[in-house]
């Protein structure tokens, strides 16, 4: 039922159009993950399609080249995918070519470093508000 | 010259405030008091209010910088929660709206890295307060695929019996607030009160009214207490009578009708587009419900209806909750009398841990319990994403295991963050 493929990253948007006119109508899910120091190149964005007329998902990985961290936007195929962009780019510094917005959508606009990184430590920095004095 | 005011003939001298004038030719500050004979009869319809002219619906010309820019929210009663939309309005009509969200981020995600698989559900219900039972369901369902194990039947419809009970009472505070920002407070305090009722059992049950950590890998934490049957057939009993209330209250109100019907309107294009799941799928007409098409923890031995309207708009997407919940106290009570006899954690002693009994009796059970206590249990390498039918949509919960007792990461795929994107849509004059 759950179909997984790799594709290149020059190939993506290609393909994932195809997939919308093979049937696959929505787009469940987008997000990356980060092999720090495990596998090359670093990151893999996941994306999780579903075609409701024929009742099956699919997942397709794409390796995002470490050099520019780029991938073409999806956003004109999938208007959903909009907002998962933006989440992947805010979590994880991953450019989004093409993507009509791509500005930071969870975190604040001036926050520092990609929080889903494996390279950023949870809970050892002082939490950071706009304009306040720096805290030692 | 100094006139007497309580002279009655010269009264009216005073109220024209002029030296000459006679009562009826000068005017006053406030102008002619004298009606309009020539007034027609649609500017006096115009005069009494019984016409109202809605001027602002007129097009006009108008310059960019008429326009304005107004944030609703971060703080604001009807967006039940912390959302801003940056709204630019044209004297009444919105033009166009932008969500901004991220108020509430946790870092739930990170937060999940650090923890072990038998503390993830502790992190996931917190995810959304209304519907915690699905967080942990999703979480653990993914863990157990990981795993590759299976849950006793009985740990099963406990599971189906919570959520479904879940679904009752994240819809009836759907149904709660969704008549306070119309006006019908009535509705609020039913609502509340009805979910009171479903609150008690899962109190009486998990110990919590929410972020239950009930649901766990491999099962659930403890048992249905004793005479819990008669808790569910009071729920059983009390919820349809009072749903017959709201629609007496609502179905035929004008005012309800009014002010929702052809109101919001997201096409099933929009929905495939934007990736919209739930009763706001379904309320456009399309029959996909996840307990049917692709079931999880045994819900396709229930039998039960998938309610579908046609009409897209907000009423419709009001009216597939009430049917929803009529539909979810059935799958409720078919759980209760087909509650199958067994243990409701599985029997493997690597992923459950041993009662507290048995750690003064067997040595083995002591290492066990410290085991899954301090290191956790193992998941083997690779990846799976579940996803369930939660009240508002679909929940996924992507896991990538490294082979340790951690999720290498974790990712939840929450229906209302598809939600929020299509707020340009709802807008009926968004240009």
């Amino acid at each position: 039922m759950n179909e997984v493929q790799h594709i290149e990253v020059n190939e993506y948007h290609d393909h994932i159009k195809s997939l919308l006119e093979e049937g696959y109508e929505m787009m469940m899910d987008l997000t990356a993950v980060d092999w720090f120091r495990k596998k090359e190149p670093r990151f893999e964005v996941v994306i999780n399609l579903l075609s409701l007329s024929k009742n099956l998902r699919k997942t397709i990985k794409v390796q995002v080249p470490d050099e520019n961290l780029t991938i073409p936007s999806i956003t004109d195929i999938y208007p959903g995918a909009n907002f998962y962009e933006r989440e992947v780019f805010d979590m994880f510094g991953i450019v989004f070519e093409n993507h009509p917005e791509l500005t930071r959508i969870l975190m604040p606009d001036d926050w520092i470093g990609h929080p889903l990184r494996k390279d950023y430590g949870s809970g050892r920095i002082p939490v950071q508000f706009k304009n306040a004095p720096s805290v030692d | 010259m100094v006139k007497n005011k309580e002279n009655s003939e010269d009264l009216d001298f005073w109220a024209t405030n002029s030296e000459e004038g006679g009562w009826n030719i000068s005017s006053t500050d406030e102008g002619s008091q004298k009606m309009n004979d020539e007034e027609s009869e649609q500017q006096i319809k115009i005069q009494t209010g019984s016409d109202v002219v809605d001027d602002y619906f007129i097009e006009e010309e108008t310059s960019e910088d008429e326009r304005m820019i107004v944030n609703m929210g971060p703080q604001h009663p009807s967006t039940h929660g912390v959302l801003r939309l940056q709204v630019e309005l044209e004297g009444e009509a919105v033009r166009r709206v932008k969500p901004i969200i991220g108020y509430l981020h946790t870092g739930m995600e990170k937060t999940g890295e650090e923890l072990t698989y038998l503390q993830g559900p502790t992190n996931t219900t917190r995810m959304d307060y209304l519907s915690p039972f699905f967080n942990e369901l999703v979480f653990s369902l993914t863990t157990e695929k990981l795993l590759d194990i299976e849950v006793p039947a009985r740990a099963e419809t406990i599971r189906i019996l919570m959520t479904e009970l879940n679904r009752v009472s994240s819809h009836l505070v759907a149904l709660a607030t969704g008549g306070m920002d119309i006006g019908a407070l009535s509705m609020m305090i039913f609502g509340f009160r009805e979910r009171e009722l479903v609150l008690n059992f899962f109190e009486k049950t998990t110990g919590l009214r929410m972020n239950h950590n009930y649901i766990r890998p491999g099962g659930v934490a403890a048992d249905l207490p004793d005479n819990w049957q008669k808790d569910v057939k009071e729920i059983l009993k009390i919820i349809p009578e009072k749903l017959k209330d709201y629609d007496e209250m609502l179905l035929d109100n004008p005012i309800w009708q009014g002010r929702l019907q052809n109101v919001g309107i997201i096409t099933p294009e929009e929905c495939l587009a934007y990736g919209i799941t739930g009763p706001s799928l379904r309320a456009s007409g399309q029959g996909w419900d996840l307990r049917k098409m692709q079931p999880y923890s045994g819900i396709e031995k229930f039998d039960f209806d998938v309610p579908v309207l046609q009409e897209s708009d907000v009423f419709a997407r009001w009216r597939i909750k009430v049917l929803e919940i009529l539909e979810s106290l059935k799958i409720v009570e078919q759980a209760m009398d087909n509650m199958p006899k067994g243990p409701y954690k599985i029997q493997d002693k690597k992923v459950t841990p041993p009662p507290r009994k048995r750690l003064d009796e067997s040595m083995e059970a002591l290492i066990h319990h410290f085991k899954i206590y301090t290191e956790g249990f193992k998941v083997p390498e690779g990846d799976a994403y579940v996803a369930v039918e939660s009240p508002r949509g679909e929940l996924g919960c992507y896991i990538v295991s490294d082979g340790s007792s951690k999720p290498f990461r974790m990712h939840v795929r929450g229906p209302s963050f598809c939600n929020y994107k299509p707020y340009r849509l709802l807008w009926p004059i968004v240009q």
